[in-house]
Formats: structure tokens, C-alpha cells, sequence
């Protein structure tokens, strides 16, 4: 058990002001092991970076590792439920994991904020007052995607996921904005490593550009054998491949492909200069989208504390939904579904001195909302 | 064998006791962590039946595992959302009482272990140990690409399913039906190793010739170990989906394989209670362990290599010294 | 589907059938002469391709790398073999699965404690990267070309080895007869640890070679080394022929499955069926695939009776 008290600067402390008597109990279950630890890592460090800023000694955060598992993050959610007390569950990276758990959560009268998934099925029928997603909904990158490719004006598009429901949610998401033709549609198989067989199908389908959505070390592979192949369409992809954490182990292969993300390094608000330095200073790398949207969940949090107690489960819901935060994305809200309704740019990736990393080159959709709010009803 | 004996009381005793201690102490949490110890035993009793006693060294378990998982989800998913399974050729509709599960879990589980069963017993030693685990990974890839079920993501169940009389969402009552179980599989394996077919059973792993000679085919007499081991892992399976109200393909994974045969490792080969121990232990190691250091799992790993390197039959053959069982 | 399409994809499984060999080569070598099962072999895999990956960051040279991969995985390879595998010997197979499972633990998180969570970059080298142009007009990567090419020259070295010289003598008498050759006065602790540390060095060379159009993280060897557990049942366990066409079988059946599948489907059912079913069915293939050759030859294809 991690415990993480903080009983930092008083002075800070004071200037929240916070309304509350009672403490708040935080329990972040994030995968911290594993091939995925990078993802949880930085949400929980991004997390913590505006917990220490806020020096709220209210707040207790518990972390523990799920190590990628559903069936951990269910034993871990029951311990901080049980065990623990908390009155906030947070953290969890992976869609399956956050069907495991967010359910039975929710149902049992804790809220839940989401720093990364957004399966539809939590955003539509399966929507809960407690239920709060900070990032998005997973089909709204792959929707920006759709749309830019129609702002520049690309007809033949060829599609690549992997064969599970968060492969199928996003060419969906692609498709649902997307006006062209297809060119293709490829399912590869999960954690697949080489995809020379699929290249060789863009490569004769006569297809204008590439879309794909393959997370994590997948991706890697994909762009690094696809520059490799000579083949030269453009290529487009949610922002998860070109991240700022595997963005390093892709290289060259990388350089100026777009890519769709509601937040970036170069967003121009105090409130994301702020971010990018203070967690420069304090990890010594650069955020990546993960860091930010663990920020901006705890930011979202301790605001709520200094409005409302998070014993009083309605009044804390209403501050919560206010959203009174300054996002490090600039603009945000949420919509009736407690998911974000946000700004969505297109990025290219840059390199800068060594580092390769992104610059926003333009908007890809204005305060886009996902698409299932109209099938929650609460 | 006196001291097994006692070591094997201590060990009920402990499964009792500790979730008395966690009721009394308002820790309703330990009673999570020993209810996955108990539907972890299960699994591996059902393992040490193949592994033990048949000598099957089987690397696919998960698959009966997942199976039992998978029966428990797809049944209730169908009775939460009050759509029928199939309509033809007959109807057949979702259920979300606990026995009717267990019923399905066991029966599809031995199914599929027989067919495994017929499959990969045409081999033996490292053949048998690398087809089960590819039977493994087919059930894992079939999961994942499943839509229809969830895929990846599983399939999560709001309320726990019911049991007549009993109110299962109550940690400690579901605990209860749980280790239940377990002394019944238990009283079976033990009742198992001791009958005709057990003696059997162990002699076709030992000197298979003269079980041959004595006119049984030892190949038959594994089929049916293989077949009731599968049963009572899929049975685990069902529990397990149960306890985490949650089924995902992760149950068919082949480390899912490898932790089943761990726990009877931890415990012992072939003991009645080699698995019961491995599993409490190897829970209490998850447990602490993994709050000590992100790293846990080198420890884990140490930790293994010492006791099948060094120790001679698990820990309930270091405490109780060697019997001829683990050849 | 065009023929220069077919011929590129066949292009692909052989490169793949290729790559998996490497791996298939070192741990059939393993078990035939030592009669052991090494689930490990995944994990030398992947520090093959971490050391390639440090060292030709360090010095910008992919050569240097890749001789970092093979003297890092021999090294790792003798080191276990010293300390853990050589206790194995004598233990039956479920103690050489749980020790070696063990060891994945061990080597997997250890791997992530020195070089973090995130993967780590290797590249094709400049003289090998983009694509060549193929007698008939097919586009294909020189890398890949090469991979091929190194491939089939460890086959012939390794071929060379063992029927050319006198450690390929001891390795063959290893595989038949253990007694007799300790009686003819060989080193046998020493031949098994140099046997091992071949395995482990070709299980290296294969995670740079692959590392550098993939993704080199932690966990990347587990995937491949059941694959390369499918490939020697199918060749037969001990048989480096068996290896080498059980490999190119898998390879093919792989890439041309995932191709191929989804399109007959698409005479029969609807597209967007047609497409999940055959991705479906094309992941499972390589396992039906196995389980055919054992129901008519259980021992693999170029497998001694059992």
C-alpha cells in the first residue's frame, strides 16, 4: 500500500479555501507493471503533480497496480471500497478494465473519474450519474480523424485496427465522419508484430491514404515497417501511437504524420504552460497526453472539494459537472452524459533539437460532443 | 504422513478462522482475498487430478478455466438482458442461478477437455505440455476476436448470480458456498486417488507396461483423469467469473495456465493439499508482496525458482518431509 | 488479387517462417540434446533486442548492435544455464516449466527496472532501409530481403555445425546417447552449457534482427516463443530440418491465413462478417494447423517415435 498523505504547505492550503470538512479519500487504480505501465505511470504522475500543487491536506490518494489484469483491478476496487473507504475511484488506463470495474463501482455509490477509457457502452445505455469521463470517449479521436480527412479532401481511405471491440469502435468512429470511399478494411490480430502482409495490401489497393488505430507497441511496429516498404501515402492516427512516451522508440518512421488528439504540449493557455513546465521540473521528461489527462482529473477533483462534501453525494455530483477547472486543454465541459465536450486538434509530428514530439497544425472538430449522449438517460 | 495430516487440518482450520477474524475486525476484504484462495484451490485440486495423479503435465488448463468463466457470463448476460440464447432449434434462455451455471460450466468443460484430451494425449511428455498450451492459445485468440461477447473487453455481470436460500452478494455467505465446494472436490480427489481408478491411474504413469498387461489401456484411464481435472477447473472458472462479476479472455491466457500450476508447486505435486496451501500462499504473496515493490514479480520468480530447486515437494514436503508420490 | 500481390505476401510468410526458425533452431537444439524444456527462450529473445538497442544507441552503429545481441543473449544464456538450468537436467518436465516460467518473471521485470516502461528505439540501418525493386516489378524492403538471406545462412551454418565438426559430433551423440558419450571421456557440463549458450545467442541474433522493425518492450518474447513451440511440434522436437520447415509452414500458413481467409468467406457471407470471422478463424489457423499434423503424426513431422 502507497499511501500518499500530504500534509504539504499550509500556506497552499489555505489559498484553496476549501468548503469541506471532512477528508477526502482517493483511490487510483492504474496499471504501473507490465508492457503498459508507461500509460498508467504517467497518469498517476500527472495526477499527483496537481495533487502537490494543490496542497489540499484533505486529500489522501491510494495507489495501487492492476497490472493490466481485469480480474486484479475487480480485487482492487473491492479492497479500496471495503477496505480502504474511499470515496473515489480513479486511474484506470484500459477499457476492459474500466468495464470490470466501473459498474459495480458507480453502483455501489462511489465516483468514478475517468483519466483515460471511454468505452461507448459507459458513454450510451450504460451511463451513471457517478460515472465522469475527464479524457473522451473513445471514438472521438478516430471521429476527428474522419473529419480531417475530409477537410483534405482524401476519397480512398485504407483502414487498419486490431480485431477487438476498441479496434471496431474506432474505424467506426473513422467511418461515422469519414465522407470517401474505403480502399480497404484490415482486423489484424491483437499484439500482432509485423504487418509486411498488410502493407502489401495498401500497397496495391490503390488507396489514397492510411488510417489505423493500433495502440502502444503495435503501432511502433506498424510505422516503422510501413516507412521501411517505401510505400508513401499519407498517414493519419489517433494520437495514442504518437504519443510523447513511444513517439522516442518510433523515430524517424514518425516525422509529419497527423494525428488527432484534444490536447498538446503547444496548446497556448497559462494553464497548459504552467503544465508543461511544472512537470518538466518535476519528472524531467516531457507530459505526454496520458500526464495531461491525469492533471486535468485531479484538478477536476479538487475543485469539486472546495465547492461541495463529497459526503453530500448530490451536491458533490453538481460540482462535478461545473467542471470550474482550468483544463490544461483549454476549453472544457462536460455534456449531459458526464463526458467531455471539447475541442479536437490535428497534429504533426515534429522534431525538436533531439526530441521528437508534436505541434498542433490546426482543428479538427470544434466542440464536439460523442455520440451516444442521446442513449443516456439519467 | 501424521504430520501431513495435521498440517492439513491447520490448513481448513486457517479457512475458517481467518474470515471469522475478518468479520470480527471489519475487514471485508480479507474475505475477498480468501474467497479467490478457495476458487484458486478448486482450479488446482481439478489440475493436481491430470497433474498428480496422471502425470499430465497440462499447459492449457486455462482453457476449462475460461470455459467455466465464459458459461457463468453468457448465461447471465442473457438473463440481465432478458434475451434468449438461442431460438432454434430450441429455445434457451439466460439464467442467473448459480447451480444451472455450475451445471453448464462442468458439463462444457469436460466436453472440451475431451476433446483436447483425445487430441493431445496421441503425444506425450513435452509434446503434451506444448499442445495443450497451443489448445490454450486458440481458446485465448477465439476469445478476444468474440464480438458478439464482449471480445477483449469481457463481459462484466451487474449482480452477483443467486444460490437458493442464500444471499450471495453477502462476502461471507458467498465465501461459505465457496469453500463448500471445495471440501466436496477435496472429499472427491481424496476418494478418487484411493478407488480402483486412482490406483490405476497411478500406476499407468509409473510403469505403464504392466497396467497395459493387466489389461487396461492406461491412454483411457488419463482421457477420464484429463476429463474430470477439466471438469472441476471449469467449475473454478464459473466461481471465479462469479466472485469478480466479471468473465474477459485474460482467463484463457496461458499465464492464467501457468499460475494454476504454480499454486500446486507452491503447495506440492500430487498432495491432497499441495494445491490448497500453493493457492492461500501464492494470494497472500500477490498481496503483500505487490504492495511492497512494483517489481514484485522477480521476487515471485526467486521465490519459485528456490522451491523447485530446493525444495523437495513443495512446502508441504519441506514441513512434512518426502513421500513417494512426487517421482 | 494480383499475382505480384501473391508472390510479395509468400515474400512475407518466408521472412516471418524465417525469423521464427532462429528461435524454433536454438530451442529444439535445447531439447534434443539436453532433453530440456525451456519456456525462457522468450526472454533472451528480448534481451537480444534490448542490447542491440542500447549499444546501437550508443555508438549509431546496427552491426555493433547486433554483435552486442548475440554476445549479450550467449551471456545470459551461459549464466543461466550455470546457475539455474543446469539443476534442471535431471528433474522432470513440470520442474523445468515452473523454473523456467520463473525465470520469464525474473528477466521480464527485471529488464523494466533497468530500462523503464517505455520501448526502446532501433532502427533498420541506413544501407539496408527502403525497398528494392524485384525481377517482375515487386516493390519489396531490403531489410526484410536480408532478413531472409541471414536467416537461411544460420540454417547452412548451423547444418555445417553439426554435420562438419567435432562439437556437431558431441552434440549428435548428446542427442542419442547420453551415457555413452560421457563415457568417451567429452565434457558433457561444458558441451551443454556451450549448446545452450547457442540457443540463447540465435534466440538474440533473432530479437535485434526483428527489433529493428519492431517494437523492442518488455514481453515482447512471449508471443514469439509459442510460435516457436507450435513450430517444433509440427517438425518434430530435436530436428533442426523439422524446425526449418515447421517454421517456413507456420510463416506461410500465418500471413497467407490472415490474407486469404477473409476473402473465400466473402463468397459465402456478407463482408463485414466475412472480414471478422476470417481474421478470427485466421488467428487460430497456425494452432489447427498443429493439431492436424499431430493426429497423423504425432511425433512432427521429422520427429523420432516417441
Amino acid at each position: 500500500m502507497k499511501f500518499v498523505t500530504l500534509a504539504a504547505a499550509a500556506a497552499l492550503a489555505i489559498g484553496l479555501g476549501s468548503a469541506n470538512a471532512e477528508p477526502v479519500k482517493v483511490g487510483m487504480i492504474t496499471t504501473l507493471s507490465g508492457g503498459g505501465a508507461g500509460l498508467g505511470i504517467d497518469v498517476r504522475d500527472g495526477f499527483m503533480l496537481a495533487v502537490k500543487q494543490a496542497g489540499n491536506k484533505d486529500l489522501e490518494v491510494v495507489i495501487e497496480d492492476d497490472q493490466q489484469k481485469p480480474d486484479i483491478a475487480v480485487q482492487l476496487a473491492d479492497k479500496m471500497i471495503q477496505s480502504e473507504k474511499v470515496d473515489v475511484l480513479t486511474g484506470i488506463i484500459w477499457s476492459n478494465l474500466a468495464m470490470a470495474v466501473v459498474p459495480s463501482a458507480t453502483a455501489q455509490g462511489k465516483f468514478y473519474l475517468s483519466p483515460n477509457a471511454g468505452p461507448s457502452a459507459l458513454a450510451g445505455k450504460g451511463c451513471h450519474p457517478n460515472y465522469f469521463n475527464v479524457a473522451w470517449q473513445n471514438d472521438n479521436l478516430h471521429e476527428a480523424a474522419g473529419a480531417y480527412a475530409n477537410f483534405e479532401g482524401l476519397k480512398n481511405s485504407f483502414l487498419l485496427a486490431p480485431n477487438y471491440p476498441a479496434g471496431q469502435d474506432a474505424l467506426t468512429g473513422y467511418k461515422r465522419m469519414y465522407k470517401g470511399e474505403l480502399a480497404g478494411e484490415i482486423y489484424t490480430k491483437l499484439g500482432q508484430t509485423d504487418y509486411a502482409a498488410e502493407i502489401a495490401q495498401i500497397r496495391a489497393s490503390g488507396a489514397d491514404s492510411v488510417y489505423f488505430f493500433l495502440p502502444g507497441g503495435m503501432g511502433i511496429s506498424f510505422l516503422k515497417q510501413y516507412k521501411d516498404s517505401g510505400v508513401d501515402l499519407p498517414v493519419i492516427g489517433p494520437a495514442f501511437s504518437f504519443d510523447q512516451g513511444i513517439l522516442q522508440a518510433v523515430g524517424d518512421a514518425a516525422l509529419g504524420v497527423k494525428n488527432t488528439s484534444q490536447w498538446s504540449k503547444d496548446i497556448d493557455t497559462p494553464a497548459n504552460k504552467a503544465f508543461v513546465e511544472s512537470f518538466q521540473a518535476e519528472y524531467g521528461r516531457l507530459p505526454s497526453l496520458y500526464a495531461s489527462q491525469g492533471f486535468d482529473t485531479a484538478n477536476l477533483l479538487l475543485s469539486a472539494m472546495a465547492k461541495a462534501d463529497v459526503k453530500d453525494a448530490d451536491a458533490f455530483r453538481a460540482a462535478l459537472e461545473e467542471a470550474d477547472f482550468a483544463s490544461t486543454r483549454g476549453g472544457f465541459k462536460f455534456g449531459p452524459n458526464h463526458h467531455p465536450i471539447q475541442d479536437i486538434y490535428v497534429r504533426e509530428v515534429i522534431k525538436e533539437g533531439d526530441v521528437y514530439t508534436n505541434k498542433i497544425i490546426g482543428k479538427a472538430l470544434t466542440s464536439h460532443a460523442d455520440a451516444y449522449w442521446s442513449e443516456c438517460s439519467m | 504422513m501424521i504430520r501431513e495430516r495435521y498440517l492439513n487440518a491447520l490448513t481448513l482450520a486457517l479457512f475458517v478462522a481467518i474470515p471469522f477474524w475478518a468479520i470480527t475486525a471489519d475487514e471485508p476484504f480479507t474475505i475477498t482475498l480468501m474467497t479467490r484462495a478457495v476458487v484458486f484451490a478448486i482450479a488446482a485440486v481439478g489440475l493436481n487430478i491430470a497433474l498428480g495423479l496422471g502425470g499430465l503435465v497440462s499447459l492449457g488448463h486455462a482453457v476449462f478455466f475460461g470455459l467455466g468463466g465464459y458459461a457463468m457470463g453468457i448465461l447471465a448476460y442473457h438473463a440481465q438482458n432478458y434475451t434468449p440464447l438461442t431460438e432454434w432449434p430450441f429455445l434457451i434462455e439466460g439464467t442467473k442461478s448459480m447451480p444451472l451455471i455450475w451445471l453448464v460450466a462442468v458439463i462444457v468443460s469436460s466436453l472440451a477437455a475431451l476433446v483436447i484430451g483425445i487430441l493431445s494425449l496421441r503425444t506425450a511428455g513435452v509434446y503434451f505440455i506444448m499442445i495443450t498450451l497451443a489448445f490454450g492459445q486458440m481458446f485465448f485468440f477465439f476469445a478476444i476476436s468474440w464480438a458478439e461477447y464482449g471480445g477483449e473487453d469481457g463481459l462484466s455481470i451487474y449482480v452477483r448470480n443467486g444460490f437458493p436460500g442464500l444471499n450471495t452478494l453477502d462476502p461471507i455467505q458467498f465465501y461459505g458456498l465457496c469453500l463448500g465446494l471445495l471440501c466436496l472436490v477435496l472429499l472427491f480427489a481424496w476418494r478418487l486417488s484411493g478407488s480402483p481408478f486412482g490406483l490405476a491411474l497411478n500406476a499407468a504413469r509409473q510403469v505403464p507396461v504392466r497396467v497395459e498387461t493387466a489389461g487396461l489401456d492406461p491412454v483411457r484411464l488419463k482421457l477420464v483423469a484429463f476429463v474430470v481435472s477439466g471438469a472441476i477447473t471449469g467449475l473454478a472458472g464459473a466461481l471465479f467469473a462469479d466472485l469478480n462479476r466479471f468473465v474477459s479472455p485474460t482467463m484463457f491466457s496461458w499465464q492464467t495456465s501457468g499460475e494454476i500450476m504454480i499454486f500446486i508447486i507452491i503447495g506440492g505435486v500430487g498432495r491432497l493439499f499441495g494445491p490448497v496451501v500453493g493457492a492461500l500462499v501464492f494470494v497472500a504473496l500477490e498481496h503483500w508482496l505487490g504492495a511492497l515493490s512494483d517489481f514484485w514479480h522477480i521476487y515471485l520468480g526467486l521465490l519459485l525458482l528456490v522451491i523447485v530447486l530446493f525444495g523437495k515437494g513443495g512446502l508441504i514436503g519441506m514441513l512434512c518431509g518426502r513421500e513417494a508420490v512426487h517421482d | 488479387m494480383s499475382l505480384i500481390l501473391l508472390i510479395e505476401q509468400v515474400l512475407n510468410g518466408l521472412q516471418f517462417g524465417i525469423m521464427l526458425f532462429l528461435m524454433a533452431a536454438g530451442l529444439t537444439l535445447i531439447f534434443g540434446v539436453m532433453g530440456l524444456i525451456n519456456l525462457a527462450h522468450g526472454s533472451l529473445y528480448m534481451i537480444g533486442a534490448f542490447c542491440a538497442a542500447a549499444v546501437a544507441a550508443a555508438t549509431g552503429s546496427f552491426l555493433l548492435g547486433l554483435v552486442a545481441a548475440l554476445a549479450g543473449a550467449a551471456i545470459a544464456g551461459a549464466l543461466v544455464e550455470l546457475l539455474v538450468i543446469r539443476r534442471l537436467y535431471t528433474k522432470d518436465h513440470l520442474d523445468q516449466v515452473l523454473a523456467t516460467f520463473a525465470l520469464i518473471l525474473i528477466f521480464s521485470e527485471g529488464t523494466r527496472w533497468i530500462f523503464g516502461s517505455f520501448p526502446l528505439f532501433l532502427d533498420v540501418p541506413d544501407f539496408l532501409s527502403g525497398p528494392v525493386t524485384l525481377p517482375g516489378g515487386i516493390e519489396y524492403p531490403l531489410y526484410r530481403l536480408a532478413l531472409i538471406a541471414v536467416g537461411l545462412a544460420v540454417a547452412l551454418g548451423l547444418w555445417l555445425l553439426i554435420s562438419r565438426t567435432r562439437l556437431g559430433v558431441q552434440i549428435r551423440a548428446g542427442e542419442n546417447d547420453r551415457e555413452m558419450i560421457a563415457a568417451l571421456g567429452i565434457d558433457i557440463a561444458r558441451l551443454y552449457t556451450i549448446v545452450f549458450a547457442l540457443g540463447a545467442a540465435l534466440a538474440g541474433l533473432a530479437g535485434a534482427l526483428v527489433g529493428a522493425i519492431q517494437s523492442v518492450q518488455v514481453g515482447m518474447g512471449e508471443p514469439v516463443l509459442i510460435l516457436a513451440f507450435v513450430v517444433i511440434v509440427i517438425g518434430g522436437i530435436g530436428s533442426i530440418k523439422g524446425a526449418l520447415v515447421g517454421a517456413i509452414l507456420v510463416g506461410l500458413t500465418d500471413t497467407l491465413g490472415g490474407i486469404f481467409l477473409p476473402e473465400i468467406l466473402k463468397l459465402f457471407l456478407d463482408p463485414s462478417t466475412a472480414t471478422s470471422v476470417g481474421s478470427s478463424l485466421a488467428s487460430m489457423a497456425i494452432y489447427i494447423l498443429m493439431a492436424a499434423v499431430l493426429i497423423l503424426r504425432p511425433a512432427g513431422l521429422f520427429g523420432a517415435r516417441a
